[in-house]
């Protein structure tokens, strides 16, 4: 179903961007309280990383780089890291989502606790974008056959694939 | 819908729009009712509440850190909806 | 002519509009209606990032807090940041509905054979 895609520009081109552009959404989410970012665009661009694995190779290329189950774990894994940073100051006799109340299990003061947890929170929302992307992107590819597209490679053969 | 019949529409919903636009605020002004209500104690407050220097970060998370949750949820149930309509069972056999 | 040059944002807005609409409503085939409903949404949310815009305002991030005069921080100097806000989480809702839309044409082209509106319908009636 997913060709491989025999350009040697391309392919170059894809081999020097894909570890930069993982590095800077990194420094994106990291940097989102000083300067224009945050989780949303660190997890886009992230995501935009596998992808050009994808187009620029095979699709099981970027398939065994991050794994269908562990991208589904992802996916929830986030809205739970958001949900659980809001519980626990309900727990200390706060408000839901009431930052303050985390300086009693940080030992910081309540305004270095609000700094904190809006780091959490950012981190929550930059691994469910990312999974969410990477898998509304294969789904839509391939049209839903995932594991179809795999046991016709094993049956057919590389095609003589090049590394 | 022929296209004669939607180009009149389109004009027509063009034209309501810029007749409400005459009581608009000039673009730029600094007085406009948008920034005047609660956007000043934001950004006067944020360095000191938190100490964040950055006021969209500071409000997306913090003081709208409720709207932030549920979009979060609604990426996640797009991809969850996706998944849903787009993964078939072959031969008819149900997953266990 | 005061109407055109101190508003003219909302001219271009305005023709974003009328022409997402018109693709929304014309057009035959379903992918061009999908991208018309694109459009029109792309042109609200800019149409309210262009509301926080303030006369000699700069980027809403307050790096001196103690600036040589011990003055405190004014409101006037800085653009308003509600507006971005709240279109990140629109821009998100996009497209979140986007790719829903375009797992449900795929599932439509499968059953149909076509994406043609006027096909789809007479294909309904039988």
């Amino acid at each position: 179903m997913v060709r491989d895609l025999n350009d040697i520009i391309v392919r170059t081109g894809a081999r020097i961007l894909i570890p930069f552009m993982q590095i800077y959404s990194l420094y994106v989410y990291a940097h989102g309280h000083i300067s224009p970012g945050g989780g949303f665009q660190g997890g886009c661009i992230m995501a935009a990383s596998f992808i050009l694995l994808a187009v620029a190779y095979n699709l099981h290329e970027s398939k065994r780089r991050l794994k269908e189950k562990r991208n589904a774990i992802f996916c929830s894994l986030g809205v739970f890291i958001f949900a659980a940073t809001g519980l626990v100051p309900v727990l200390f006799a706060g408000n839901f989502l009431d930052y303050g109340k985390w300086s009693k299990v940080l030992f910081t003061d309540p305004i270095m606790a609000r700094y904190y947890g809006m780091a959490f929170i950012e981190l929550g929302v930059q691994i469910t974008v990312m999974a969410a992307m990477v898998s509304i992107f294969l789904d839509l590819v391939t049209a839903g056959k995932h594991e179809e597209v795999f046991e016709e490679e094993k049956i057919n053969g590389d095609n003589g694939r090049q590394v | 819908m022929n296209k004669v019949s939607a180009l009149i529409i389109s004009v027509i919903v063009g034209l309501l729009l810029v007749y409400s636009e005459s009581e608009f605020p000039k673009w730029s002004d600094p007085n406009q009712p948008a920034s005047l209500h609660v956007s000043p104690r934001y950004i006067e407050k944020t360095v000191e509440e938190t100490k964040v220097p950055n006021a969209v970060t500071s409000v997306l998370a913090d003081y709208r850190g409720y709207d932030t949750m549920f979009e979060t949820s609604v990426i996640f149930t797009a991809g969850v909806a996706v998944m849903m309509l787009l993964r078939r069972p072959k031969n008819g056999k149900r997953p266990q | 002519m005061e109407i055109m040059v101190g508003k003219f944002n909302y001219w271009i807005y305005i023709i974003l509009i009328m022409v997402g609409f018109y693709g929304m409503m014309a057009k035959n085939n379903l992918m061009k209606k999908l991208i018309g409903m694109n459009i029109f949404q792309w042109s609200i949310i800019l149409y309210y990032i262009s509301i926080g815009a303030k006369k000699g305002g700069t980027v809403p991030i307050i790096m001196d807090t103690h600036s040589a005069a011990g003055q405190a921080i004014r409101a006037i100097d800085y653009i308003n940041p509600l507006p971005h806000v709240l279109m990140l989480t629109a821009i998100v809702v996009g497209v979140a509905t986007t790719g829903i839309a375009l797992a449900l044409l795929i599932i439509i082209y499968k059953k149909y054979g076509t994406l043609e509106e006027d096909e789809i319908i007479e294909a309904l009636k039988k």
